[in-house]
């Protein structure tokens, strides 16, 4: 991207452009924070709350619930993309599985992701494998509706010829309608992972799992602990924003260049 | 929307599909390899819904989610929306919110609820804001995107045409950006209707879809938790199918701008 940029602007530049408004911000809080119109307890102001992060991950707190969170993120995850991909290719491929599997998909989609939670903690009982259960249904359905829609767009000419060359059926699904429908499936797994992550944090405070950054979240409440909580936030937004810069972009960045931005 | 042969098939498939799972899940609850509290037979839970929307209660549930929905949605539209047209054309405005935005952004409203919770108590404030926060984004962002992307030339041949900024404004950057301000409402109101359920079910109140599911749950009401299911479901899809649909079409649609909308 930065290539394309006629004129570049000075390094320090950009960082200090970029920081101003998270000085004004904190700035703010600060003034609000010390001025006392907020109990203490329930606003802290910013050096206590940096004092909890840095006490919290040097005491192997906050690293222990922030790997928890990304195990389950990555198990749930895994679920989703291994069954959303093949159910999807499926009713790409096979009428059945499309007349099968459609109407399912598209009465289960609809539902919010955490109002199946309480069923799924009724079923499964409480803790991980719920949550890992129901991070991994919620976001196989943009897997599974992204797959299925690569798989059709396919050019048929492409099929044919390759009929026509010769190409068994594992061939062909091997070097043209996977290929063909990888954009969408990059597509669908990244809004499928956004999902996840969306609902992980309400599912852990609902599963009372017993780490997890929702939990912590959650539990600090109890306590009062605003400080604590907000170090959680912290820790949340810097996962999401290592999962958008390292997974997302990585993934936008791979189609873009192989097939010439086709989603 | 006349039914072709095709169209005819695809709804007696889809029939056939969802009476044989209907048939399979009323073997497996009848069978009893589950006990009943847990997998409730289908007319149980048909009996509950009716019985649920019979005496109001239902009804007032769903009142009472979709006005916190709504209040939370409007906010997002009358803060995002604006604030979205201003980033696209001011570049300060940009440099100032985008950096807060892009590091809000991958923080999942939900992991907000426990701090909303201690600084506003438990009630509709906290709901209200959850959904903001969550509907917020995508409609600051779409707006943004959309605006930044009305075709230049549109812009200069309406100034040479003598529009004044009024009237460039409705005429030209409004119906121009207009599939991504719909894309932008779609977005959010999904986002939206997760939220709610999630943050009714975290910050209890008494009434309230999310907090039905969750509160039967401790009753193992497996019956009120599926025929709530069914009517989340139906609002969300009503919303999708109705609402943004026929929004779609008289705004996009009569505006010509559908070449935009598919890319």
């Amino acid at each position: 991207m930065g290539a394309r940029i006629m004129y570049r602007e000075p390094r320090w530049r950009v960082i200090a452009r970029n920081a101003f408004p998270f000085v004004v911000v904190v700035a703010i809080w600060e003034v609000l924070a010390h001025v006392g119109i907020f109990p203490v307890r329930l606003f802290p102001p910013v050096e206590t709350v940096v004092v909890a992060f840095v006490r919290l991950t040097v005491a192997g707190i906050l690293p222990h619930h922030a790997f928890d969170t990304v195990l389950r993120l990555s198990g749930g995850f895994m679920l989703a993309a291994i069954a959303g991909v093949a159910v999807g290719i499926a009713m790409g491929r096979w009428r059945l599985a499309e007349d099968v599997f459609l109407p399912l998909v598209s009465i289960g989609a609809p539902i919010p992701g955490l109002a199946y939670a309480p069923l799924f903690l009724l079923w499964f009982g409480l803790g991980n494998l719920s949550a890992v259960l129901l991070v991994g249904f919620v976001s196989a359905f943009p897997v599974i509706f992204n797959t299925w829609t690569g798989v059709k767009a396919v050019k048929e000419i492409w099929v044919r010829s390759a009929q026509a060359m010769g190409a068994d059926n594992r061939r062909l699904f091997r070097h043209v309608i996977l290929p063909g429908a990888l954009p969408y499936i990059l597509t669908g797994l990244r809004l499928g992972l956004a999902q996840a992550w969306r609902i992980l944090v309400g599912v852990e405070m609902l599963a009372a799992v017993p780490w997890g950054l929702g939990w912590l979240i959650f539990g600090a409440r109890e306590f009062l602990n605003t400080d604590v909580m907000l170090a959680g936030i912290v820790i949340i937004a810097i996962i999401g924003l290592a999962l958008e810069k390292l997974v997302f972009q990585r993934i936008e960045a791979f189609t873009i260049v192989r097939w010439g931005m086709m989603t | 929307m006349t039914a072709s042969p095709e169209r005819w098939r695809m709804i007696g498939r889809a029939t056939a599909t969802l009476l044989a799972a209907a048939a399979f899940y009323e073997t497996v609850a009848q069978s009893g390899i589950f006990p009943g509290v847990l997998v409730p037979t289908l007319p149980k839970v048909g009996h509950t819904l009716v019985n649920l929307l019979g005496d109001g209660t239902m009804l007032r549930h769903v009142f009472y989610t979709l006005v916190r929905v709504m209040c939370g949605f409007a906010f997002a539209i009358m803060v995002g929306l604006p604030l979205g047209i201003l980033m696209a054309r001011i570049r300060a405005v940009e440099n100032f919110v985008m950096p807060l935005a892009s590091a809000l952004m991958p923080i999942p409203s939900l992991a907000w609820v426990p701090v909303f919770i201690l600084w506003f108590g438990l009630g509709d404030t906290v709901t209200i804001l959850i959904v903001f926060y969550a509907a917020m984004f995508p409609m600051l962002l779409n707006t943004w995107t959309g605006v930044r992307a009305v075709n230049p030339l549109w812009l200069r041949a309406a100034g040479a045409m003598g529009a004044d900024e009024g009237a460039l404004f409705w005429k030209v950057i409004i119906p121009g950006a207009s599939p991504f301000i719909i894309t932008g409402l779609r977005q959010a109101f999904q986002r939206s209707w997760i939220a709610v359920v999630g943050a009714e079910m975290l910050a209890a109140s008494d009434w309230g879809l999310g907090w039905v599911i969750f509160d039967a749950k401790e009753f193992l009401n497996a019956d009120v938790m599926m025929a709530s299911l069914t009517v989340i479901g139906g609002i969300g899809y009503a919303f999708e199918r109705l609402v943004f649909g026929s929004l779609e079409r008289v705004t996009v649609l009569r505006w010509g701008m559908v070449r935009a909308t598919k890319g």
